[in-house]
């Protein structure tokens, strides 16, 4: 299953479906990087409300997406991690350590919007 | 339920997760279940290959919960005390699977034996 990603000026918006497999998963990272690089996107939102699980290799694969965008000098944010699924990922020991989260896309493109006008 | 793809690992966790929430475990419950069941697979896919993971229903004296049982015939775990260790990892993963199970169910077993394989049965007790 892939992944739709859309084009919102500057922004990249990724939804996940629920049933992502890890090929969907590095078939995303590779999609999305590329994308930052052709649309010369200056950050990238990562909707994951429809996942019902975040394990430990999904959670990887988001930190590496948003690594790699950092070192294309852009910013991601990953919104709608469902109540459950933060419970589970706590107790799993997963933190995303240094990649932006916010309640939905809403709050993410609030986050986003505040950050440029900062730089700008 | 044969694992041998990563497709098969979504196919188990959300038959786990189908099967939780017919026994009437929370959707908090059915999720941590479902997490367990997506880690223990991707143990077998990542390590042996294939194997089975095998979904039961358990009832004690008063009370009703889901055994996992996770098998594979592949090499095995030479020292389980350090893969149950948090960060321990042979696979580049991030080393949290085994220990991460262990904190989400409420029982956890594991048998392996270098080259024969590795079984790792877990259980959760609905509240």
């Amino acid at each position: 299953m892939e992944v739709p990603i859309l084009k919102q000026g500057a922004v990249l918006i990724a939804t996940f479906q629920a049933a992502l497999s890890d090929a969907d998963l590095n078939q995303l990272r590779m999609g999305l990087v590329q994308q930052v690089v052709k649309f010369r996107s200056r950050a990238v939102i990562v909707d994951v409300t429809a996942m019902d699980v975040m394990d430990s290799f999904a959670s990887r694969t988001l930190r590496e997406i948003a690594h790699m965008i950092r070192l294309r000098g852009a910013e991601t944010v990953i919104v709608g991690i469902q109540p459950d699924v933060a419970f589970a990922m706590v107790q799993l020991g997963l933190t995303l350590e240094g990649v932006a989260t916010a309640l939905d896309l809403e709050e993410g493109l609030a986050y986003l919007t505040q950050k440029f006008k900062n730089i700008d | 339920m044969a694992i041998n793809s990563d497709q098969d690992i979504v196919t188990a966790r959300q038959k786990g997760r189908a099967l939780a929430i017919e026994l009437g475990f929370s959707t908090g419950d059915a999720t941590l279940i479902a997490t367990s069941i997506s880690e223990l697979a991707r143990n077998i896919v990542s390590y042996a290959r294939k194997g089975e993971i095998t979904l039961k229903i358990v009832h004690a004296s008063s009370r009703q919960g889901i055994t996992i049982i996770a098998s594979d015939s592949g090499p095995g775990i030479r020292d389980i005390r350090q893969a149950m260790r948090d960060g321990f990892s042979t696979s580049g993963s991030l080393g949290l699977g085994l220990p991460g199970v262990r904190r989400l169910m409420d029982e956890f077993e594991i048998a392996s034996e270098p080259g024969r394989g590795t079984i790792v049965t877990v259980k959760k007790w609905k509240l």
